[in-house]
């Protein structure tokens, strides 16, 4: 599947559930399935600016392909971190870099966020995308 | 008296997320206004708008009048004169006005000396003394909390020393709900011939202030958390340490005579007060008075009591709940951990209900640090907050538990 392709199957699974309360038990259900995160990145230059809660994330370039580890203090924002994993993890940084869909608006999340918690997502996406920019554009 | 004065604000009948009812537990971060404050505020833009202390013509005489009667308000709301009530943007101006003018007018003279603040200072009674000590050569000193919320006064006894300058304390903390024993601190601070400055941004929403009981040198607070407008606070100042201190800011108003040669300054507050100062949030600060003091203070302090100890009480059985400020909660401002759980994952799902409350650090990072967390969750009190508001909170504050569990 597509970067797209991923956007529009979650956004329709997450449009499945209406009621605040189902999409709140998946996000944080989501949060579940993370692998652990590697405790010697745990550090400074890998938490995301701009978050209200802790978040951590760790880029690996395996073969031509982006991969990220990613934690978070608060189990909500690791849902979505989660969430963003199934979006972007595992694709080539060219692909990331290529794709401008506004994720936060397609998944209908905005409304159900706080300001801070949108900006929290947003900066996350944020760093995804510089770190793909980053490898994209590194000699091969 | 409860429903009168709650039907007194407008916003709270409103809805959030679509059908949720708002349950609004956030007012120690502002509280909300009632009626006869809005009013005030749409009267004077629509009959009176002009600049006070300028024009001379019939609006420009109706504004200063209007702003100079909001600072009598202010002035008998905390047994003051009028000309120790200075007008500035909020508490945190009054706060860097005093370390400002301070610094200008005792400079060199600080060097070595000891200001003493606390560890459950609010960063704005930090970070501007922070400030002043790094430009001076003043050393911070910091009274200890102790496990159960209070100011260890053992400590702040030891602290305020023949080398103290400046004494600057909380009378009611933002997080812990602890009110300090001001008077003992400021007497303790008179012998050693310090200033001493009291922080009362959350005090002066649940309590009567008199300057003179407490007999500080200053006193500050905001609008905003009384009932009032944004953008406008109060620095209470003793006239003799008023007259002493060096201008703020410069420029209109505060002046006496201006040459390129040299500039003389008005008599305090006015000299305290350059600028076109916020008419409208001075004039919405009188009217938040006025309309806080036609009611009965002590009722409304006796029921956000037992607001708080509706949430103080359900919580104390639950072992996973730890209530930053012990019994000092039940004043209104009840800040909770639960043992695995982010203050922000509660936060988020308690807003989804309708309910708002404060999740972070509270402007009060070394506070969070003495307690060794990263983010509580606050819910706080004013005179509008109904038993049904604590039950609903409760309800759903155990609802978002389970699902974070």
């Amino acid at each position: 599947m597509t970067i797209a392709e991923t956007i529009e199957e979650l956004a329709g699974m997450l449009a499945a559930l209406p009621d605040w309360e189902d999409r709140y038990t998946e996000i944080i259900a989501m949060s579940r399935s993370l692998a652990p995160y590697p405790e010697e990145h745990r550090t400074e230059q890998f938490k995301v600016k701009g978050c209200q809660s802790q978040v951590w994330l760790h880029p690996r370039l395996e073969n031509g392909v982006l991969w990220f580890d990613t934690d978070s203090d608060a189990v909500i924002v690791k849902g979505l971190a989660a969430l963003l994993m199934k979006i972007y993890s595992g694709r080539s940084p060219v692909e990331i870099v290529a794709c401008n869909i506004d994720v936060a608006e397609r998944l209908s999340l905005q409304q159900h966020l706080s300001t801070n918690r949108a900006n929290g997502l947003a900066s996350m996406i944020k760093q995804i995308r510089l770190y793909a920019l980053a490898y994209s554009l590194m000699k091969p | 008296m409860i429903e009168t004065i709650r039907s007194q604000f407008p916003i709270l009948s409103r809805h959030v997320h679509g059908d949720k009812p708002l349950v609004y537990l956030d007012s120690a971060a502002t509280t909300q206004k009632p009626q006869a404050v809005l009013d005030a505020m749409a009267r004077f833009y629509m009959t009176s708008n002009a600049n006070a202390h300028r024009g001379g013509h019939a609006l420009g005489a109706e504004a200063t009048a209007l702003y100079e009667a909001a600072r009598r308000s202010v002035a008998g709301f905390l047994n003051a004169g009028s000309d120790e009530v200075v007008f500035t943007h909020g508490a945190t101006e009054s706060m860097n006005l005093l370390s400002a003018s301070i610094e200008r007018t005792y400079g060199a003279a600080l060097q070595g000396r000891c200001v003493v603040i606390s560890e459950m200072e609010h960063h704005a009674n930090i970070v501007p003394w922070q400030v002043l000590c790094q430009r001076t050569g003043a050393v911070l000193k910091v009274i200890r909390v102790c496990d159960d919320g209070s100011l260890d006064m053992e400590h702040a006894h030891e602290l305020i020393d023949e080398t103290c300058a400046i004494v600057s304390i909380v009378h009611m903390s933002n997080v812990l709900g602890t009110v300090n024993e001001v008077a003992t601190l400021c007497s303790w601070a008179r012998q050693v011939n310090a200033i001493s400055i009291v922080d009362g941004c959350q005090y002066v929403v649940h309590h009567h202030v008199n300057v003179q009981d407490i007999d500080c040198d200053a006193y500050v607070f905001g609008g905003h958390k009384l009932y009032g407008p944004f953008g406008i606070g109060v620095l209470y100042g003793r006239s003799e340490f008023l007259g002493m201190l060096e201008p703020y800011q410069t420029g209109g108003a505060m002046i006496d005579k201006v040459t390129f040669a040299k500039t003389t300054y008005a008599e305090p507050p006015i000299r305290f007060e350059a600028g076109t100062p916020n008419i409208e949030g001075a004039i919405g600060l009188g009217a938040a008075i006025t309309w806080l003091t036609s009611n009965d203070r002590r009722a409304i302090a006796a029921h956000e009591t037992l607001v708080a100890d509706l949430i103080v009480d359900a919580l104390a059985s639950n072992d996973r709940v730890r209530i930053l400020g012990g019994d000092h909660a039940r004043n209104g401002i009840i800040s909770i951990v639960v043992d695995g759980i982010h203050a922000h994952d509660i936060g988020t799902l308690l807003d989804e209900q309708g309910v708002a409350v404060r999740t972070g650090h509270h402007c009060a990072m070394p506070l969070m640090q003495r307690f060794g967390i990263q983010a509580a969750l606050r819910a706080s009190v004013a005179a509008y907050t109904t038993q049904e508001d604590a039950m609903r909170f409760l309800d759903a504050f155990h609802r978002s538990c389970r699902m974070l569990s």
